[in-house]
């Protein structure tokens, strides 16, 4: 294999197994603010109980999630150097701001969430969990700016080393590379280029799904098994509300996200929704697969709807791919080329067409399944059905929201897949290539080895991780954190106890 | 009005958060690397926890300082971090696996598992000290560099034997400094086993020290004549002895809290030795010194260092304030309760 391809799966291993973990600590984060906010408000023992187990399992996501990151930060500079000298002045600033603003602010504050209980009030350590909160999210504003510039760069020009500008139509080839980059002259532009808040608001929310739902599941699991039930009530109510809230205002992001799409990288859009030929009314295919050979689409589609979804207009088309990238854009990147090359030339600049389809459909799919789950599950709940374990179809119910923990899971992996596989052959979208940005003096064994690496490692840990999370499950909350009592050894380490 | 060079700026401030992960995460690392050293479980896990509220914090300084280094010196940060690939990735998965051997160790108690996850957690402490001391050698002694500033060296080249000595440095750095830090949090029967060690680990680590400066004048002869230019950096080296052998002197009246700040100190003072001696390269060539990269051809735009001063001035105090904050409610002895590891 080549080395391009070989960082490239590296790169994605990494992300993809890394981005297990942080989505569960943004979204258990604000889960465990809402647990000590109620327990504040309320006075009810039951939610510091509550806050006190989500905690133990918090710890576990977020050890593994900041040694898997460590990772992401230096694979810019091992297998993307060239990147890193290409964009630097731009990327790296957001990924240093991470680091201080975030980081320390998550790292810090993490110390007291986990270890201050008996040494601070209750209501410095609520302090502390909403900072911890806090610098998730922010960690994730910073991390999306960055990935929202390379799909919709914005704020810059190009210059040379020596400080020369260079046109705003500058093609950048590879023999630039040594000479060129591109450097930031609007800040404020950069870090709100035209796709950051959509997919901000995105990626925010599915997190948010994924803490939902892991409570959601753990919840429904002690119910069907009738272990701690007034721990699992609760705990059920609060993640099943919130995993509502979140999923509705979801599908309204995804519409959001997916207009910025048509507007900003159309070529991602036709490859993902597999339209090849620009036709009015263009259909939307709900699922099926991609001849990429043919250029032809089996499966169920809706006349229009892609058109109205995309327009707010059934009989504006959405343009196909035989039609992107534009002329204008091969000409001027091809100006040597024949006419008769143009068609396989159009082609180098598609992403793996059937492969995107299917990953943005999984996400879509899963989704949508998602909502319905969550939407059937309230309504369990308003007619008094949720906890009444001795109904068959609340068994099912119980059982279909045990696994619904793999929902965003699957989703939000999918989803990044479509948004990264979605912008090749770029890796800034429509500036840089992905294979003019890999490391000079990296060769392909050096990639191998380290890949196999990463693969053990990562085996392990994964493996450690799902084995102490299903111990920690089956334990499950200790028994005085199940009551709705205060506990006699904890009255006495929370030194002042909230107004009731 | 003469404003100020913002390249010096970037090059201090980098160099202040390397400083701040030595100093910090140093004590981890070197806690980690004793953890065999000890037998009993109790002992073990007082180890563990003695850094546990702070150690996720301590490594949050190298992920920030990666950071500033790809927006200050995109240029250095590219060149090093594929020049270095291959140990630089197993300094990431040595990384991972005391990170995760951390969390993992005490969840269970079976005795098997325990001991794999105090190998896991010692040895990854133990190669990433090595490590971060290897590749700080071949930054001093200089790494061959193309026209383009690309590496131009081996994997093997790396493992030279100066760099391998200042890796045994750092490491022993790292232990005595770890040990120092021990005192601190212990009591009784585990602060007699660590005081036992500190006078041992502060010979071994100056000695090292020793033969390690007397080496850079053999193998690296720029620094000499550096050195004769900055004379100053004498002041700095000779402060920085005196610092390390006030440590015993601290500790032998029983104030493990000033021995500490001097071990603190005496990082600065190295981190400082180096800085003074290597400016202004980011990244020195060697044998081709006109490829070097330094804090003006490795550095971003001066809008961009402009822009990220400003982030350091907003974030460095908060920082600083939170550090200082945790540190001081975790003060003291450590004891073992309910949420420990």
């Amino acid at each position: 294999m080549t080395v391009e391809i070989l960082a490239r799966v590296q790169f994605a291993f990494t992300a993809a197994i890394h981005y297990l973990y942080p989505p569960l600590s943004i979204g258990l984060g604000i889960m465990l603010v809402m647990m000590e906010g109620l327990w504040l408000k309320t006075g009810n023992p039951l939610f510091h109980n509550m806050a006190r187990f989500w905690t133990r399992i918090f710890a576990l996501t977020f050890a593994i999630g900041v040694a898997t990151g460590i990772v992401m930060e230096f694979e810019f500079g091992t297998n993307w150097a060239t990147y890193s000298r290409f964009v630097g002045d731009i990327f790296g600033s957001a990924l240093a701001a991470e680091g201080i603003f975030a980081f320390f602010l998550e790292s810090g504050f993490l110390a007291l969430l986990l270890f201050g209980w008996n040494r601070v009030g209750p209501r410095m350590h609520f302090f502390a969990t909403c900072m911890v909160a806090f610098g998730a999210h922010f960690s994730a504003v910073w991390i999306v700016v960055a990935n929202s510039w390379m799909q919709t760069p914005a704020g810059y020009h190009l210059e040379t080393m020596s400080g020369e500008l260079l046109a705003p139509d500058h093609i950048v080839t590879p023999a630039d590379l040594t000479t060129v980059r591109a450097v930031v002259d609007d800040f404020w532009a950069m870090v709100f280029n035209p796709s950051t808040i959509d997919r901000l608001t995105h990626v925010v929310l599915g997190a948010w799904m994924a803490g939902a739902f892991l409570v959601v599941s753990i919840s429904a699991f002690y119910l069907l098994r009738n272990r701690h039930l007034d721990f699992a009530k609760a705990s059920l109510k609060v993640g099943l509300g919130f995993a509502a809230v979140a999923s509705i205002l979801q599908m309204i992001s995804a519409d959001f996200t997916a207009k910025g799409v048509v507007r900003n990288q159309p070529i991602k859009l036709a490859a993902i929704e597999g339209v090849y030929e620009t036709v009015p009314r263009t259909p939307m295919t709900l699922f099926g697969c991609v001849n990429p050979d043919t250029g032809t689409v089996f499966g169920p589609k809706i006349p229009g709807l892609l058109s109205w979804l995309a327009w707010g207009s059934i009989d504006r088309p959405v343009v196909g791919l035989r039609q992107l990238p534009s002329d204008a854009f091969l000409r001027a990147h091809h100006p040597e080329a024949a006419q008769g090359e143009m068609p396989a030339i159009r082609k180098s600049y598609w992403p793996n067409v059937p492969l995107v389809f299917q990953f943005y459909h999984a996400m879509i799919i899963v989704g949508v399944a998602m909502l319905v789950l969550v939407i059937v599950a309230c309504l369990f709940w308003w007619r008094g059905w949720l906890f009444d374990t001795s109904l068959p179809l609340t068994r099912w119910l119980l059982a279909a929201l045990v696994f619904s923990v793999l929902g965003p899971q699957i989703a939000n992996q999918a989803g990044w897949f479509t948004a990264e596989m979605g912008r090749q052959p770029w890796i800034v979208y429509e500036l840089l290539k992905t294979s003019d940005s890999l490391s000079r003096v990296v060769t392909a064994n050096q990639v191998t080895t380290s890949l196999v690496l990463f693969g053990l490692v990562y085996a392990l840990l994964f493996a450690m991780f799902v084995f102490l999370l299903t111990r920690k499950i089956q334990h499950g909350p200790d028994p005085e954190e199940d009551s709705k009592e205060m506990p006699e050894s904890w009255k006495a380490l929370i030194r002042t106890t909230p107004r009731a | 009005m003469m404003l100020p060079d913002l390249n010096i700026i970037w090059y201090i401030l980098v160099g202040v958060l390397f400083t701040g992960y030595a100093m910090l995460d140093g004590f981890d690392l070197g806690v980690g690397a004793l953890q065999l050293f000890v037998r009993k479980d109790e002992h073990r896990r007082m180890f563990l926890n003695s850094i546990g509220p702070v150690w996720d914090g301590n490594e949050v300084w190298l992920v920030t300082g990666g950071g500033a280094l790809f927006a200050a010196f995109p240029q250095a940060y590219a060149t090093v971090f594929s020049g270095f690939y291959l140990p630089f990735m197993l300094l990431l998965c040595s990384l991972i696996f005391r990170a995760v051997a951390i969390e993992f160790r005490s969840k269970e108690d079976w005795t098997w598992w325990r001991q794999f996850w105090d190998v896991a957690f010692s040895a990854g402490s133990l190669v990433s000290s090595l490590l971060i001391g290897v590749a700080m050698g071949n930054i001093v002694r200089g790494i061959p560099l193309d026209a383009d500033h690309e590496f131009a060296g081996t994997f093997l080249g790396l493992l030279n034997p100066y760099s391998l000595l200042m890796g045994i440095t750092t490491v022993l750095l790292f232990a005595m400094h770890g040990a120092i830090y021990l005192t601190m949090k212990t009591e009784g029967e585990l602060l007699e086993i660590v005081s036992g060690w500190v006078p041992r680990l502060i010979g071994f680590f100056l000695a090292s020290y020793f033969l390690f400066n007397l080496y850079t004048l053999v193998e690296v002869p720029w620094v000499l004549e550096t050195v004769r230019a900055r004379p100053y950096v004498f002041l700095v080296v000779a402060a920085n002895v005196l610092i390390v052998l006030n440590i015993p002197r601290e500790i032998h009246k029983g104030r493990e809290f000033h021995a500490f700040l001097s071990s603190c100190t005496a990082m600065v003072l190295m981190m400082a030795t180096f800085g003074l001696t290597y400016f202004p390269n980011m990244v020195l060539s060697s044998p081709e010194i006109a490829n070097s990269l330094t804090i003006y051809n490795a550095a971003s735009t001066q809008k961009t260092l402009g822009i990220m001063l400003i982030i350091a001035l907003i974030g460095v105090p908060l920082v600083l304030a939170y550090t200082a904050s945790i540190y001081w409610v975790f003060r003291g002895k450590t004891t073992l309760t309910k949420s420990s590891y």
